[in-house]
C-alpha cells in the first residue's frame, strides 16, 4: 500500500468483506459517535465503546490490563488473533484504540484503510445483528510505556533540540483562538500551544474518502514542518485521542523509529498553573 | 442491507462551520452534524426522511453552539 514503511499494519475495506467471517480475524468497530455502531456495522464486528471500554473509568488513563485482557478475550480475540479496527472520522478512534493494544503487546493489529466513512459511501453491506463471539482467554503483556508521553518527558522534550512536538489540533485551538472545538466541552483554562510545538492537524494525513495519503505526500507533510525521522517526537492534542492517529501514521507508515503518544495532552498542559504557553500561529 | 444516498454538505450553524452528513440504512435516515475539525459529532437524529432527519439533527446543533452570556 503507498510504499509505506509498515505496509501490513492496513487492510483495504475489499480485504475486510472478503475476510468478515475468517475464524482467525476478529473486526472491532471504535466510533467518535458511540452510537454509529448501532445504526449498522461490518457482519460479525464488535463495537468497543471509547468512553467506557478504552479507558480507566475511575482515574484518567489508558485501559488497565485486567480490563483489556476482558474486553478482548469477551471480543473472541486470542493472542493470535488478527485485530482489525475501524471507525468513524478517519479512524480516529480505530487509532486510539490500535495505540492501547501495541502498548499491551498485542502482535497482529491493524486498521482498515478509509474506516467507517469509506465502507459506508462505498454501499457495503451492514448488519444490526449483535456478534456472538466465542470468548477466548487473553493473557496481555506489561504495559509498554514507551510508547507514550507523560507530562515531565514533554517539560525536558521542550528544552531539546533532538525533540520535536506535533500539535494536531485545529489551527483555531493551537492559536489559542479557542479552547476546544465547538460543540465540545470546554475542558482547559488557557489556550495556545506548548512552545515551540509545530502544528500540523491529524486530519491533513488523510484523503477526502478516509483513506490515508501516500507515503510520500505525508513525509512531505511532516518533514516539510521539522518533524523527521532522526527526532524524538511528541504528538499530542486535546485529550490523546487525535495524536494516536498522527502517531500511528509516524510510527507505522513512515517508520519513525522514536515517536510517542503524550495523551495527557492540552487537558493537562493547559490546566496546569505557571506552565508555559505560546499563543498565535 | 447498506447505506444509501451518502451525502455531506457543509453550512454554518451560529457562526460555526459543520459538516451535516446524511445516509440512509434500512428504512431510517440518519444524520450527523459534526464540526469542521476534528469532525467530532456534536448532534445526531434519525428519522423516516432525510429532511427531517437534517432538521432534527440541526436543531440540536444549534442548540448546544448557542452562545454562552
Amino acid at each position: 500500500m503507498a510504499n509505506y514503511a509498515n505496509p501490513d499494519v492496513l487492510v483495504s475495506t475489499d480485504w475486510v468483506e472478503q475476510h468478515k467471517s475468517d475464524p482467525k480475524v476478529v473486526i472491532a468497530e471504535v466510533d467518535v459517535d458511540t452510537n454509529a455502531y448501532n445504526e449498522g456495522h461490518v457482519a460479525g464486528a464488535v463495537g468497543w465503546n471509547w468512553q467506557t471500554q478504552l479507558c480507566d473509568t475511575v482515574r484518567r488513563d489508558v485501559i488497565g490490563k485486567a480490563d483489556l485482557e476482558k474486553l478482548l478475550g469477551s471480543s473472541g480475540i486470542g493472542n493470535d488473533t488478527m485485530v482489525v479496527l475501524y471507525g468513524d472520522n478517519n479512524n480516529w478512534f480505530a487509532a486510539w484504540a490500535l495505540w492501547q493494544l501495541k502498548m499491551y503487546g498485542h502482535k497482529d493489529v491493524r486498521i482498515m484503510n478509509g474506516g467507517r466513512k469509506k465502507w459506508l459511501a462505498e454501499g457495503r453491506p451492514l448488519t444490526k445483528d449483535a456478534p456472538a463471539p466465542k470468548p477466548k482467554t487473553y493473557k496481555a503483556a506489561e504495559r509498554n510505556e514507551s510508547l507514550r508521553a507523560y507530562l515531565r518527558q514533554v517539560q525536558d522534550a521542550m528544552n531539546s533540540p533532538r525533540s520535536v512536538m506535533v500539535d494536531v489540533r485545529s489551527p483555531d485551538e493551537f492559536t489559542g483562538k479557542i479552547l476546544s472545538p465547538p460543540g465540545l466541552p470546554e475542558t482547559c483554562q488557557r489556550g495556545g500551544h506548548i512552545p515551540g510545538a509545530k502544528n500540523i492537524p491529524w486530519g491533513k494525513a488523510c484523503n477526502e474518502d478516509g483513506t490515508f495519503k501516500s507515503a510520500d505526500e505525508l513525509a512531505a507533510l511532516y518533514s516539510g514542518q521539522g518533524v523527521t525521522a532522526d527526532k524524538n517526537v511528541i504528538a499530542y492534542c486535546r485529550i490523546g485521542e487525535r495524536s494516536s492517529h498522527t502517531w500511528f501514521v509516524l510510527k507505522y507508515l513512515l517508520g519513525y523509529p522514536n515517536v510517542v503518544n503524550y495523551d495527557g495532552s492540552w487537558t493537562e498542559w493547559g490546566n496546569l498553573v505557571n506552565a508555559p504557553v505560546e499563543k498565535g500561529a | 442491507m447498506k447505506a444509501e444516498a451518502y451525502r455531506t454538505i457543509t453550512q454554518e450553524i451560529n457562526g460555526f462551520k459543520v459538516n451535516v452528513t446524511s445516509y440512509k440504512i434500512g428504512e431510517q435516515f440518519y444524520c450527523h452534524v459534526t464540526n469542521v475539525d476534528p469532525d467530532a459529532t456534536i448532534s445526531r437524529a434519525e428519522a423516516v426522511t432525510r429532511g427531517e432527519a437534517e432538521k432534527i439533527a440541526i436543531e440540536k446543533a444549534t442548540e448546544r453552539l448557542k452562545p454562552k452570556n
